[in-house]
């Protein structure tokens, strides 16, 4: 997708060409000339010596601290996504219950948990819940917070993903006298589960994004466990350090929805076929999370509609 | 920190809720830097973001290069972590703001990525018969994007846009790590100094942050069907 421009221009012709390459030149010499702006600050200040950089092989201790950190993250990461997860298909099914008494308050659930900050939702875990008698520790405090509002994301991914579920294969099951949670578990999931697989997994990523905000809890994960390490080494630091944990997040993110399009795509070979996304008003009704996910453009028809 | 009291204290063994009300002046200040974080970032982050998407679907490559690498940067980077760069980094080459401003920097930087995403699938959907026939009326690339094209694209994307500015308010909530006291802030510092009724405050930054969000829901709704009437 990234790599296929949209035409919004004829293929150019030789006068075309020619201002495209003049064009290109402009762009390329200003945007190196910010660059080596940005870079002779940083050499001005000392942020760019060897000795700032080489911290990484002269403390071997920063490297097992750092190691640590990202388990921790990917501790609670992975223990966040299969609750809210599970929380998100069951809130999913609540809502569509016919039962109003079911339908009614998870609505509610869903619409506040949706409308609050991550970090309210984890404070009330860390601070709230105590105070009602209830003591958890900072992995737990994190876990719920991240529970609660992804859950609440999740349910409206997986609503939306069954409404663009065409009536007659509900009714078809019906007919054939499946009752609904065997509708919903045999005929909805599975179908909701591969349309809409690239909006969940936009929003897992955010997830684990969401597990720095640990550090305001101290839970130790990646970013809470470098700044202790840039305290301790001096603010000069600061720069090489969180440049490797942004490194450290780009890349397990990057694994993540490479992991996801890499699954998506086998069980596309599997099952043959075409491959329908959520249209883009029904992925963006499920609310953008947190660190807003616009749903990933990955699939193969999703170029122009 | 010892624990201490703001505003006027409430007497132990009261109604635990008079924390809120004794302190809504402390609260109407932290929503006021709320509202103010949000306004600002949001305006930076809807300018950034269009250059971006611009960017992106230009016919000059480096321009493209550039945006496809900030926006995969940026949005596989925690929101925490580009704070982190902002306030600690900056300051280690000699650009010091205040937290408020930093916290706007950061806000918008993050959020552009997300703007541009969702501008970018805007433009998408516009019709290639719309650029087009600009193209047949001898309209420039910079022209066919500006009065043909975007505007579409925005009555289009209004929806993801709202999530993504709906997303940038609560967001806000972060700054609340990195010395602006808005509304988290604000809740957790008074959290610690009325430790009797922690659940009270918390409920107050919970009704203060609804307001903000239905209010913005509320005014996506009105501008919704205003364009939908336009159409």
């Amino acid at each position: 997708m990234s790599g296929t421009p949209i035409v919004l221009a004829d293929p150019p012709g030789p006068r075309g060409r020619r201002r495209i390459l003049i064009s290109s030149i402009i762009a390329l010499v200003v945007l190196a000339g910010l660059l080596t702006l940005a870079l002779l600050r940083l050499a001005d200040s000392g942020q760019l010596d060897g000795e700032l950089w080489s911290v990484f092989v002269d403390y071997p201790e920063l490297r097992t601290l750092l190691w640590n950190g990202l388990l921790d993250t990917l501790r609670a990461a992975l223990t966040a996504m299969v609750f809210a997860v599970a929380l998100g298909i069951a809130l999913a099914l609540a809502r569509t219950s016919r039962r109003r008494a079911v339908r009614i308050p998870a609505t509610a659930v869903v619409e506040l948990f949706r409308s609050l900050p991550v970090l309210m939702l984890i404070l009330f875990a860390y601070l709230g819940l105590p105070a009602l008698g209830w003591q958890l520790s900072a992995f737990w405090a994190l876990v719920l917070g991240l529970t609660a509002y992804n859950g609440a994301v999740i349910s409206e991914i997986f609503r939306a993903g069954i409404a663009s579920i065409d009536r007659g294969q509900t009714e078809a099951a019906a007919a054939l006298g499946l009752r609904p949670l065997q509708i919903f578990r045999l005929i909805q999931l599975p179908q909701a589960v591969r349309r809409m697989s690239p909006t969940l997994i936009s929003q897992l990523v955010t997830l684990l994004k969401d597990t720095s905000l640990g550090f305001v809890i101290a839970y130790s994960e990646l970013l809470r466990t470098g700044r202790g390490a840039v305290e301790f080494l001096g603010s000069r630091y600061a720069l090489p350090i969180y440049t490797v944990i942004a490194l450290m997040y780009i890349v397990t993110n990057s694994l993540l929805s490479w992991l996801a399009r890499w699954l998506d795509r086998r069980q596309n070979q599997r099952l043959g076929g075409g491959h329908a996304e959520l249209p883009m008003d029904a992925a963006a009704a499920a609310g953008a999370g947190a660190t807003a996910t616009v749903p990933e453009q990955g699939g193969p028809d999703t170029t122009r509609t | 920190m010892p624990p201490h009291r703001i505003g006027r204290s409430t007497a132990r063994g009261s109604i635990a809720i008079d924390a809120v009300f004794d302190n809504l002046d402390i609260f109407a200040e932290g929503f006021r830097r709320t509202v103010g974080l949000s306004l600002f970032a949001a305006i930076a982050a809807l300018l950034l973001g269009t250059a971006l998407a611009a960017m992106r679907v230009s016919p000059v490559p480096p321009l493209r290069w550039f945006g496809t690498a900030y926006v995969e940067i940026v949005r596989n980077t925690p929101l925490t972590v580009v704070f982190f760069f902002v306030v600690f980094v900056l300051p280690q080459v000699d650009i010091v703001f205040s937290y408020f401003t930093f916290a706007v920097v950061a806000l918008s930087i993050y959020h552009g990525a997300l703007v541009c995403e969702a501008v970018r699938s805007g433009i998408n959907g516009v019709d290639l018969g719309q650029a087009e026939a600009a193209r047949a009326l001898g309209l420039t690339f910079a022209q066919t994007l500006r009065m043909i094209v975007l505007p579409q694209a925005f009555r289009n994307v209004l929806q993801p846009l709202g999530s993504v500015i709906s997303a940038l308010i609560r967001n806000t909530s972060i700054a609340a790590a990195f010395g602006v006291q808005e509304l988290t802030g604000v809740v957790q510092r008074l959290t610690t100094a009325n430790p009797d009724s922690v659940i009270a405050v918390l409920l107050g930054g919970v009704v203060a942050y609804l307001i903000l969000t239905l209010a913005l829901a509320g005014a996506l709704a009105l501008t919704e069907r205003r364009v939908a009437r336009a159409r």
